[in-house]
């Protein structure tokens, strides 16, 4: 099968599984969530035939249509959208497994709209992941938040219509007013808007307009959660967790983080970045938000919210990487993507396990929750080690290299930074485990009997718990396969 | 038969609607005039197939040759112009059956589809006529069975629905002072040059001429500067220009659903074409933008306009009076456009006359499905009724999402096009006006659906169901083109471009 | 003082136009407002009316023989503006058949014609 053929038919994959979610309906629930899984599988498979081409050096390419007169929808794979791709495919099936044990013992309505939702979620993510021009990039974008919108306010409840209104108030306000503006200034600067190594705007504009352009793209990429436009992501909380799982390791999220190193890396090109020094103040408006955030996971109290704080910190370690404008940076922050994806998918299917057992959402409800579920509770703690960075959890990797980057920057504030959100990780998530360990329970008897979540709930969260401990050692091969984006710096 | 095409575009029509009177029984009366719109689209598209394929057709009625007779002219934007007129005119009539079933007395059923043929008559002459007083004469039989169409709204019995009356009354006031403010300009016109033929007129308007002794162009006489005052006022009232708008909202609330969809759809948008004409075909770009500042007054007036509707929108409790005033907006979005006087500008703003036609033509169509169930269009009667009319609802957040400007939707092509012009000329604050007024679009949208999904249907409405499939397949069609044009825009992107670019290279 | 004394068909389109357009928006009877708008409308047929004459033109009808002298008139004022004005005029009239059909059916919905009070009704929930 042709490159060509490859991409159509993975952007074509996920569509068709929402259009088979719909006919099925509530009435073929089984044959419905295996068309899901099959769908998942069948994607992931598809977009790992794209990977030998990718990592010797071809870009597999393909357009679907010329929506402007000048700018098409045109898809071009390169290292880091194939990273992006593959995590996001091949988490897909682990959320599709959680989510039908999540959705069924919750009893949960709307189960079609929320399948086929997630579908056409999965579908921007994957085509934002391939496009070969910004355009293509800003309309996946949009389309994801639109489809998201009904997984946040799935509920219906007047907190979800809230909460709702926040995630797509900011969302939206950002990548009207500043990523469009932004994208479209490039086109009447650059002539071009495709993603090209070495980016397209050398020369083109003095550091001003870059300046003001890149901060255009940086703040307007609202998904990236970088402060003040982080509100939204504690707002979506009121989703399912199947839907933050989505939101915070899979698909949203890491569509912004991405979009933002492309932009680094291919519209304005990382030399560009370095000799201009245009990104300097964007990189402590991600070291704030990291330190930020961090100090706010501490005082919260609902778990989801903690994990949603932590993810707002976690993000702007991508955003840091980004703007490093060094190799070191740029490999740590696209393998932060894939890293803190596993690690922080553990942490959610987590709460949320716990949420459907033992219906608690507060930590200092949770004391003792390791007598009753010690396999959910060591998972968490496996993906705490990686979000946190130890070794040998894949997190490790990234923040070694993150940290390389802001040293060779000689940024030594950012590498403090570093340094003392990982202990303010320890901090807000260490306590979590031991109190579930090691405390007696709340309420109920002292040494209790073991219920898990469902199966469908545990095998997942403990296949992405082990995932994280895998990846320490897939490192090596992700950092060949990032290496082509670092040597265009020229380092 | 194929050499007259021009004129039976516009004796099809007009011919039918006398008929509908005579023949007066409903079921008769609707399928001739279903039958003579679906028949007029379809020259309307033969005609655009031509004119892409060769260039201009001239057609001389009655064989007088121009300047003496009247000339029909169509070129690439009389014919985009006049495509979606008859389409919006086809497909509307195909949902009128149920709607007017609901909204207008039954014995006034076949005068409510005479004058409606004989408003799209109007409309498509207005389109089609290379004469500047033909072109008066089809503006004021446009007009003349609006007012009618819109005071159809009134229905014995119904008190609310009286202020359709005067809703009309005001409309006619305005729109015949609009009319006679033309007359005056195009009378002002003749003097001076002697010819009421448009492309004749742009020569002579060229033409050496001494006054007082002095040797100056016809263009500059004073006379001429007066007319052209006259003129585009007259044609901003008739557009719905800001400030000149103040009909609208109440004639769109008030009178019947179908007849606010075909009205919005097309009525104001052919104004913009006689704006279009005037500026570009008849007086010359130069003038207009360079001798006299319109740029800049269209700019700001455009500006105003938009960031004032949108705003006022947003605090409207009836939703076609929400969606009136998004129209004022969208009408300032297609001024914008004009004003830029630039290739990207100007195929922003023809592309938006088309694109906001399909939206807004389906909005009101989804307005009529509701109309149709709940007897109302007040937000309060919408509640919940996302679950109840799910078809009905998804239709309208798609149009919703193209008035906001959503990627995938037509509304995106047109604002991308704006956006652009803006910023070729450095001026972001334009740019960013038009981004903020989408955001504004978002909230005013957001509360239907806020209202329609999360909160629950009040007593009297728990039992309503879904609208009729022939009321929702033409709701649909114009939805889907929505999206159909947000993805494939060489219809209607392409088309526009080359007709924008005609417009510049043409014009003195 | 010539110009203005020989333009005088221009001034008295002026002071009809002014007059029908105050009307128009002055006042508050709908009938009164339809005459207005016919007035403003009546104006403009002068307008053009005037136009067309030609100095020392007669009537442009053919054979144009003179009364007296028997000669042929050799100018003739323009035709086409009356024409046009023939079309306007049809026009107005359609235009004030509506307004007061408008009119008549206001009266029978509310009960006066006089705007503020229509008004006044309206805004009554």
């Amino acid at each position: 099968m042709n490159p060509e053929t490859t991409i159509k038919l993975a952007l074509a994959l996920p569509l068709a599984t929402a259009a088979t979610t719909v006919f099925l309906g509530e009435r073929q629930r089984n044959l419905r969530e295996s068309f899901t899984l099959f769908g998942a599988v069948a994607l992931f498979l598809v977009i790992a035939m794209l990977a030998p081409a990718v990592t010797s050096g071809a870009r597999p390419a393909a357009t679907l249509l010329e929506m402007i007169p000048g700018l098409a929808i045109a898809f071009e794979v390169e290292p880091l959208g194939m990273l992006f791709a593959m995590v996001a495919s091949g988490l897909w099936i682990v959320t599709t497994c959680y989510s039908i044990g999540y959705m069924r013992a919750h009893h949960e309505n709307h189960q079609t709209r929320f399948f086929v939702c997630f579908a056409v979620a999965i579908f921007a993510a994957v085509g934002a992941a391939m496009a070969a021009n910004m355009f293509t990039l800003f309309v996946f974008y949009e389309v994801l938040t639109l489809s998201t919108y009904p997984l946040v306010t799935h509920h219906g409840t007047e907190a979800a219509r809230k909460g709702g209104r926040t995630y797509l108030g900011i969302l939206l306000f950002t990548s009207v007013a500043f990523l469009l503006l932004a994208v479209v200034w490039t086109w009447t600067i650059a002539g071009t808007l495709d993603f090209r190594p070495g980016g397209i705007l050398a020369g083109k504009a003095d550091n001003t307009v870059l300046c003001a352009l890149l901060g255009l793209y940086v703040f307007g990429t609202g998904k990236a959660a970088l402060m003040p436009f982080h509100r939204w992501l504690p707002a979506a909380m009121v989703a399912p967790t199947p839907v933050s799982a989505l939101l915070h390791a899979v698909a949203v999220v890491k569509v912004g983080v991405f979009t933002v190193m492309k932009v680094a890396v291919y519209i304005f090109g990382i030399d560009l970045l370095r000799t201009t020094g245009i990104s300097v103040w964007l990189m402590y408006v991600a070291g704030a938000t990291i330190l930020l955030a961090s100090l706010v996971a501490l005082t919260k109290d609902n778990l989801k919210a903690r994990l949603a704080y932590s993810t707002i910190s976690q993000l702007s370690y991508i955003v840091l990487g980004a703007m490093l404008a060094n190799s070191w940076g740029v490999i740590g922050g696209s393998m932060h993507i894939a890293m803190h994806a596993v690690g922080k998918i553990t942490l959610f299917f987590c709460a949320g396990a716990i949420y459907v057992t033992a219906h608690k959402t507060e930590i200092s409800d949770m004391r003792g929750i390791g007598r009753t579920m010690p396999l959910t509770t060591f998972a968490f703690l496996l993906g705490s080690l990686s979000v946190i960075g130890l070794p040998p959890f894949g997190g490790s990797w990234s923040k070694w290299y993150l940290a390389l980057g802001a040293a060779e920057a000689y940024q030594w504030p950012l590498v403090a930074v570093l340094m003392i959100s990982s202990l303010l990780n320890i901090a807000y998530l260490i306590p979590i485990v031991v109190r579930g360990f090691f405390f007696a329970p709340v309420d109920g008897p002292e040494k209790p009997k073991i219920k898990e979540a469902p199966m469908l709930c545990v095998v997942p969260l403990c296949v992405t718990a082990v995932g994280g401990l895998a990846l320490f050692f897939f490192a090596g091969r992700i950092y060949e396969l990032l290496t082509p984006i670092a040597q265009l710096s020229g380092n | 038969m194929e050499h007259h095409l021009p004129v039976l575009l516009i004796i099809t029509p007009l011919v039918a609607a006398p008929l509908c009177v005579l023949v007066r029984q409903r079921l008769a009366v609707f399928g001739l005039s279903l039958t003579v719109c679906w028949a007029t689209f379809a020259m309307a598209i033969m005609l655009l197939v031509r004119v892409l394929d060769s260039g201009e057709i001239t057609y001389q009625l009655g064989g007088w040759s121009a300047p003496w007779g009247i000339e029909y002219r169509i070129d690439t934007l009389s014919a985009f112009v006049m495509l979606f007129v008859s389409g919006i005119g086809a497909i509307v009539l195909t949902f009128a059956p149920h709607s007017i079933a609901r909204e207008i007395r039954e014995d006034q059923h076949y005068l409510f589809f005479a004058e409606y043929l004989l408003c799209l008559t109007g409309l498509l002459g207005i389109a089609i006529t290379g004469d500047l007083f033909n072109l008066f004469v089809f503006l004021e039989i446009s007009s003349l069975s609006a007012y009618a169409l819109i005071s159809l709204g009134a229905r014995e019995g119904v008190q609310q629905t009286r202020r359709a009356l005067i809703a009309a009354f005001h409309y006619l006031v305005m729109g015949t002072i609009g009319a006679t403010f033309i007359l005056i300009g195009i009378g002002l016109l003749y003097m001076m040059t002697g010819t009421l033929n448009m492309a004749d007129m742009a020569e002579r308007l060229r033409a050496e001429v001494q006054i007082n002794r002095k040797l100056m162009d016809v263009n500059e006489t004073r006379t001429v500067l007066v007319a052209f005052a006259f003129l585009s006022v007259g044609i901003s009232l008739k557009m719905a220009l800001f400030p000149l708008h103040m009909w609208l909202p109440n004639a769109y609330t008030y009178a019947p659903s179908v007849v606010t969809a075909f009205l919005a759809a097309t009525a104001t948008k052919v104004s913009v074409y006689v704006l279009l004409r005037l500026i570009f075909t008849i007086v010359g770009a130069s003038f207009a933008f360079e001798k006299l500042p319109l740029d800049t007054e269209l700019m700001v007036l455009s500006l105003i306009g938009i960031v004032v509707a949108s705003t006022t929108a947003i605090f409207q409790t009836n939703i076609k009076r929400m969606l009136a005033y998004s129209s004022v907006a969208q009408i300032g979005y297609i001024a914008l456009g004009i004003s830029f006087a630039s290739l990207d500008g100007l195929t922003g703003a023809i592309v938006h006359l088309f694109n906001h036609a399909l939206i807004k033509g389906g909005l009101f169509l989804a307005m009529g499905c509701l109309v149709l169930r709940l007897g109302s269009a007040e937000l309060d009667d919408l509640r919940g009724i996302g679950r109840r009319m799910p078809w009905t609802m998804f239709a309208w957040v798609v149009g919703g999402l193209g008035l906001i400007g959503v990627p995938v939707t037509a509304g995106f092509i047109s604002k991308w096009y704006l956006i652009s012009a803006a910023l070729e000329r450095g001026w972001w604050p334009v740019a960013l006006l038009v981004l903020l007024s989408s955001l504004l679009a978002l909230v005013y949208v957001w509360r239907v659906v806020e209202a329609a999904y999360f909160q629950d249907s009040p007593e009297q409405h728990a039992e309503v169901t879904e609208a009729p499939a022939a009321m929702l397949i033409p709701t649909y069609v114009l939805i889907g083109a929505t999206v159909f044009f947000g993805l494939w825009t060489s219809l209607s992107a392409g088309v526009a471009q080359q007709a924008a670019q005609l417009l510049l290279e043409v014009t003195p | 003082m010539k110009e203005i004394l020989g333009l005088y068909n221009y001034w008295v389109v002026i002071f009809l136009m002014m007059t029908g357009f105050y009307i128009v928006i002055a006042r508050r009877n709908l009938i009164k407002k339809v005459i207005g708008l016919s007035i403003f409308q009546i104006s403009v047929f002068l307008l053009y009316i005037t136009m067309g004459k030609v100095t020392g033109g007669t009537a442009p009808i053919l054979p144009a023989k003179h009364f007296t002298t028997g000669e042929d008139f050799q100018t003739f004022s323009n035709p086409l503006p009356s024409v046009l004005i023939l079309t306007a005029i049809v026009v107005g009239v359609a235009t004030t058949a509506l307004a007061l059909a408008l009119i008549v059916r206001i009266h029978e919905e509310y009960g006066t014609i006089e705007e503020d009070e229509i008004l006044e009704q309206d805004r009554e929930p």
